[in-house]
């Protein structure tokens, strides 16, 4: 709109900037500060320079199991979700009949999301005599102990986001079914098979969603609390214990903010860093229709 | 000569129709196993849900005896009991304490995305480019680093044990996301519709509410109706600033009913549980297209 002042959009963007400043970059600048400090909310923050650090990486065994738990869950879950979303949606991708029924079955559960009440479901789920236990019971195997083995414990929670993955498959959808069909025919004519195009012909084009699914779940899965919050509560021994659960009872129920803050930024720098390398290696792997470089 | 080529011709055309009802028979198998994985993989996805809902009226004995979906003697008693709690307060204080933090919060998100995103998508004004990148960044920043110090400032303000640390800040366009989504809509649109008021004379605030807003609601149901699902699920930002128990919502009661309620008394938390999932399921149910729409637009959660 020409011929306004040049200031007016910025005036319409007044909330955004200032929930910018005061929510996100002063608190970030301030959570940096107290990572360096000794702060339990009753005094003033003691300014302690690399000691939270410094034990962080020698002395706490705590943080290194949780670091260690951490990786483990974020490398098994996204890469098993991503692909199970992409399997569901290319075969959603055919015409059948009643697919809206099955888009909606596979949805649902990712629309509960973060629930209380679907973890609450859960741990009743899971439990001894639970109803994965009573349907393995009905086809001759054994029960499981699901949270008293430290292995299974995590992969309960894996299981509940792999049966989350309506949201990625649906983004999966919409860019399947905006690939040109005429590329299938023609690769079908050149003798080229179902799987052959799929990896030659489907893979590529979507690249660009493989890309947006694998950041916003790897960043999200890394933030993972409910789930082990309430279904172990971390356990058992620890083999639960995600690093935002050991952030949150080092800052609200112990109130060592500034070691909490150390750790929230060792968190930070990994997902960043991370996210990082994830840009930096999709030039060679993302491909954007109609890009000059390719 | 006649009859050779009629013999041929026959024998291709045989040929032909072999191919074909081959053709057919593959296809017809994969359509086959396309279902069998979809209903097996659909079953898995709702059996939970249903799971849920049938146990949520066996006795507490039955639960963990019966897999099936049918209670064998159905009670209401988990809902009854469950429902009254073990604190002063009912179910209906906590759904009216979500209430309470949900309408405003989707309200205030509403009026604040659209202004912010109205002015990234119509206007130029200096360092636009740096703050759509950072828009862009804080979709992708963890929240995890900002979480201490919000605390600190909303304990400075005394908000603490309110709900305005979980209404404030999406009053100010905090979910970047929904911003972010709001300009892709708003840049899908043409612009002739605003130029002719602004040739008869509408100021750009006219503008904003007699055209733009009325074009963009589709995209603003979205935004809203996730606004609703994410406040609902919402259990750290409650757990952290609410502390009264007549002020917590579902999300936080029911964590408090598994940790209060005595053993053997499953059917309670599992009533519960399928009660503070009704609302979100009722309106997903509703409105399922604002959900895919929203989500294949913008592309993102969950």
């Amino acid at each position: 709109m020409s011929g306004d002042n040049r200031y007016l959009g910025l005036l319409y963007l007044s909330p955004y900037i200032l929930g910018l400043l005061v929510f996100t970059t002063l608190p970030f600048v301030v959570s940096l500060y107290l990572s360096f400090t000794d702060y339990n909310l009753m005094s003033a923050p003691i300014f302690t320079g690399l000691d939270n650090y410094i034990r962080l990486f020698t002395a706490d065994r705590t943080f290194r199991k949780s670091l260690w738990v951490t990786l483990i869950y974020v490398f098994t879950t996204v890469p098993l979700k991503l692909a199970f979303a992409l399997f569901v949606a290319v075969i959603l991708n055919y015409k059948l009949k009643f697919i809206n029924v099955f888009r909606t079955a596979f949805y649902v559960p990712s629309i509960l999301g973060g629930s209380i009440a679907i973890a609450v479901l859960w741990r009743y789920m899971f439990a001894d005599v639970g109803l994965v236990n009573m349907a393995l019971g009905m086809i001759g195997l054994e029960p499981v102990n699901w949270f008293g083995d430290p292995v299974n414990a995590l992969f309960t929670i894996t299981l509940l986001r792999l049966w989350q993955f309506g949201s990625a498959m649906v983004i999966f959808l919409a860019a399947l079914q905006s690939i040109d069909k005429n590329l299938y025919e023609a690769a079908s004519i050149d003798g080229a098979g179902k799987w052959k195009s799929f990896v030659h012909i489907t893979l590529p084009l979507i690249t660009p969603v493989i890309f947006f699914n694998l950041i916003m779940q790897m960043v999200q899965a890394f933030q993972e609390f409910n789930g082990p919050y309430i279904i172990t509560q971390g356990g058992p021994l620890k083999a639960t214990y995600l690093l935002p659960i050991y952030i949150y009872d080092e800052a609200f129920k112990r109130f060592d903010m500034g070691y909490a803050s150390a750790i929230a930024w060792v968190l930070f720098v990994i997902i960043m860093a991370l996210t990082l390398i994830a840009f930096w290696s999709s030039r060679h792997w993302v491909y954007y229709a109609g890009d000059k470089r390719s | 000569m006649a009859e050779h080529a009629l013999a041929s011709l026959s024998a291709e055309l045989d040929d032909v129709s072999l191919a074909r009802s081959r053709d057919l028979r593959r296809q017809r198998i994969t359509t086959v196993i396309r279902y069998t994985v979809l209903t097996l993989v659909g079953l898995i996805m709702i059996y939970p849900l249903v799971w849920l809902i049938g146990a949520s009226f066996k006795t507490n004995s039955e639960i963990f005896a019966n897999p099936g979906f049918w209670p064998s003697k159905p009670t209401l008693d988990g809902y009854i009991s469950g429902w009254k709690t073990s604190t002063p307060y009912s179910f209906g204080t906590f759904f009216l304490n979500t209430l309470w933090i949900v309408l405003p919060k989707m309200i205030g998100t509403a009026i604040s995305c659209t202004a912010v995103a109205y002015g990234f998508a119509r206007f130029e004004f200096p360092f636009k480019k740096l703050l759509f990148a950072t828009l862009i960044a804080t979709l992708l920043l963890p929240n995890v680093v900002t979480r201490i110090p919000q605390y600190l400032l909303f304990r400075d303000l005394g908000w603490l044990d309110t709900f305005l640390p979980l209404w404030v800040p999406s009053a100010l366009a905090g979910d970047a996301f929904f911003v972010f989504m709001l300009v892709q809509f708003l840049r899908a649109i043409p612009r002739d519709m605003e130029e002719a008021a602004r040739v008869d004379g509408a100021n750009t605030w006219q503008v904003l509410v007699f055209i733009i807003i009325p074009l963009l609601m589709p995209a603003l149901i979205s935004v809203c109706l996730f606004q609703f699902m994410w406040t609902m699920n919402d259990f750290l930002g409650p757990l952290i600033y609410i502390s009264s128990v007549e002020k917590f919502p579902v999300s936080l009661a029911l964590k408090l009913s598994i940790d209060t309620t005595e053993a053997f008394e499953w059917n309670r938390v599992l009533a519960m549980s399928v009660l503070a999932l009704t609302p979100a399921l009722a309106v997903f149910f509703l409105a399922q297209k604002y959900f895919i729409d929203g989500i294949s637009a913008g592309g993102i959660k969950g």
